[in-house]
């Protein structure tokens, strides 16, 4: 419903000038506090307008937290991520719409339902498997012929065990399937009769159709696959696989020590910029893909 | 060029049966309508030769070889599709030559086979635009072009004509016929607007439910319908179609309280039978009132070219068509006449048409009418 009257309009201006200075605030502590210097960060009161101090601070926060290698590793973590959620809902999505078998609403339901369960409540069983990936195995040979054999294969400290765990996705195969859904029949009926098989269609057909959608789901992705903690939180002891999130933490002032919260800032700064650049490259196809249906 | 055979095939979705047993045969270079109402299972018939659907029983034949187990690439089939079907993302050019480019024809060749076959449909200067940015008759030309590309054995026509306007319909009409003409493939069309199936066939199928009701020449089953389902579907407006007993002592056909004259040989063959009488529109002549039988005028509808009146014929309203020069107005008292040669003749139970010749005086046996396959 959609009305038009002064009030409405001036209740609803206020409410979205609110809203934005509610999420602008929080920005603007961080790019004022990351250019100031410790006694500046530190004054009561807080001091909004942002100093000369900037690059000095995020030399201090990168060579602290050993920014490089977090920022290349999250970077690694996330692409592999969103590619990995994009390449499997397009296709899971493309297999419960296309196709008819009978185990289709079987798969469908499997998929909403981890809709449910998101990794922070299944975090310990997943990680009992990422942790030794053959134990189901072992123990039926084990209960099948007796034997104990020894063959192990754990995902701790590695990009596989970083990912993988992350890359099945409830929310892309929705979107997908939403999409795909609105896709007349003939469309693959005509590629059919065209004599093109199924795999061809998909990436003749249904891959350019949905590349806004795919663009999209690449934002969303991304920024989550870059803002993981608990996950590489747990799978990851070797500080060479070490991610942004957990270097944040280590960028956090000690108990004892100076509160330099300046360089704490300015590392966040960095660390919220590939994510930022990301959305603020995508956000015209994120909207699209997210709203419309192109026909 | 290649000729089909449609045997007793039939198909169901779970317990619900929408095909039983359909017996037809096309012949090489034919145009076939199949005509029906929506849900008479024209469609799917359409869609198990294309390859579409899963036939549940019987065989279809295509060029002799039996296809049941089929891909659609296999059968040398191509399909227009009700709402195109192009894809929406490739230029007309590439709409044109996708199944090619499946096929693996070398990229020269194909060019040169998308220029011939768009200049074919006059597409010539649009091959380089999305379908988006085309008229609903222009995709309709990109659909079948991508049909005739392939240079099949067989087209199929899903509808293809319903989503355009009258004119373009009109005009696209035309054109699939000459384009017929001009290749020469076998033709099933498949349609429930019964002027596209009167003028594009060479032989028209009517279906209802799941079954044939008749199949033959256009004008045949005009002027013969072997049902009163086919009488009633083909022709505006409709037949007139009216319960009625043959008198066992008069020759007249006794509707509620009117007697219409019929032939003597009709007399003579169904006396004393319940029948279901028929006469087309144009058929029926409208007299000044005291004459012939009398009947009520309800409404006039003007066509430019004549009008038809809907007059209250004892309980119901009979359609005649009538040329310009008479004039009637709602509420008129008139009378009509039903040249006893015109009138149809149907079995009341099973609605099949009673076959009786209207020779003067000669009386021959009822027959059923013969179903040509």
């Amino acid at each position: 419903m959609i009305q038009r009257t002064p009030y409405a309009d001036a209740f609803t201006y206020v409410l979205m000038a609110l809203g934005f200075l509610l999420l602008l605030g929080p920005f603007a502590v961080i790019v004022a506090g990351a250019s100031q210097t410790v006694q500046q960060v530190n004054a009561v009161p807080f001091n909004f307008l942002p100093q000369n101090q900037l690059i000095v601070n995020m030399t201090a926060a990168w060579q602290r937290a050993d920014l490089g290698t977090a920022m290349l590793n999250s970077f690694i973590m996330a692409s592999i991520v969103t590619f990995g959620k994009v390449a499997l809902s397009a296709l899971t999505a493309f297999s419960i719409v296309f196709f008819r078998t009978p185990l289709k609403h079987f798969f469908f339901w499997i998929v909403f339902i981890t809709l449910m369960l998101p990794l922070e409540v299944r975090v310990v069983p997943t990680y009992a498997v990422a942790a030794d990936l053959f134990e189901p195995i072992r123990l039926l040979i084990a209960w099948v012929t007796g034997i104990t054999v020894s063959i192990e294969w754990n995902l701790l400290n590695s990009y596989a065990g970083l990912t993988l765990p992350l890359v099945a996705t409830a929310t892309g195969t929705f979107l997908y399937r939403q999409f795909f859904m609105t896709l007349p029949d003939e469309l693959a009926e005509a590629a059919r009769m065209d004599g093109s098989g199924p795999i061809r269609f998909f990436f003749d057909v249904l891959l350019p159709l949905s590349r806004t959608n795919m663009l999209a789901l690449t934002t969303i992705m991304f920024v989550f696959g870059w803002n993981q903690y608990l996950w590489p939180l747990l799978m990851i002891t070797d500080p060479a696989y070490k991610t942004t999130m957990m270097s944040l933490v280590a960028l956090l002032p000690a108990e004892n020590g100076t509160p330099d919260w300046n360089v704490t800032l300015a590392g966040s700064l960095i660390i919220m910029l590939p994510p930022l650049l990301v959305v603020a490259v995508l956000q015209r196809w994120f909207v699209r893909g997210l709203v419309s249906s192109e026909k | 060029m290649a000729d089909i055979t449609v045997r007793a095939v039939r198909k169901s979705y779970g317990k619900t049966a929408t095909l039983h047993g359909i017996d037809l045969a096309f012949a090489s270079g034919e145009f076939v309508v199949i005509l029906g109402p929506s849900g008479c299972g024209k469609s799917t018939l359409l869609r198990m030769i294309a390859g579409l659907e899963d036939i549940t029983g019987g065989e279809i034949e295509i060029n002799g070889r039996v296809v049941n187990k089929l891909e659609p690439r296999e059968r040398g089939c191509a399909m227009v599709f009700q709402n195109y079907a192009l894809y929406p993302h490739m230029t007309v050019a590439d709409n044109i030559g996708y199944a090619l480019k499946v096929a693996g024809v070398p990229k020269a060749e194909r060019r040169a086979r998308i220029a011939e076959t768009a200049k074919i449909v006059g597409l010539g200067d649009y091959l380089q635009r999305k379908p988006a940015a085309l008229s609903g008759g222009q995709r309709q030309r990109v659909a079948m072009a991508r049909a005739i590309i392939r240079e099949p054995g067989v087209f199929l026509f899903d509808e293809p004509l319903s989503n355009l306007d009258a004119t373009l319909r009109v005009t696209m009409r035309a054109e699939i016929r000459k384009l017929h003409q001009r290749l020469s493939a076998t033709s099933v069309f498949v349609t429930h607007d019964q002027v596209e199936a009167m003028t594009l066939a060479d032989k028209l199928v009517v279906m209802n439910k799941g079954q044939v009701e008749q199949v033959g020449q256009p004008l045949d089953i005009y002027h013969r319908p072997a049902s009163t389902f086919v009488a009633a579907f083909i022709g505006a407006p409709p037949m007139n179609l009216m319960d009625a007993r043959i008198d066992a002592s008069a020759t007249v056909a006794r509707h509620e309280h009117l007697a219409i004259p019929i032939s003597s040989a009709m007399a003579a063959a169904l006396a004393g039978r319940d029948v279901t009488l028929g006469i087309r529109p144009e058929e029926c002549r409208v007299l000044p009132a005291g004459e012939g039988l009398p009947a009520r005028v309800d409404f006039v509808e003007e066509l430019g070219s004549g009008r038809i009146v809907h007059a209250a014929f004892g309980s119901r309203i009979f359609a005649a068509a009538i040329p310009l020069d008479i004039r009637v107005a709602s509420g008129d008292l008139i009378g009509l006449a039903l040249p006893p040669a015109q009138l149809h003749v149907f079995d009341r139970e099973t609605g099949r048409r009673l076959d009786v010749t209207h020779s003067m005086g000669r009386h021959e046996p009822v027959r059923q009418a013969a179903e040509a396959v």
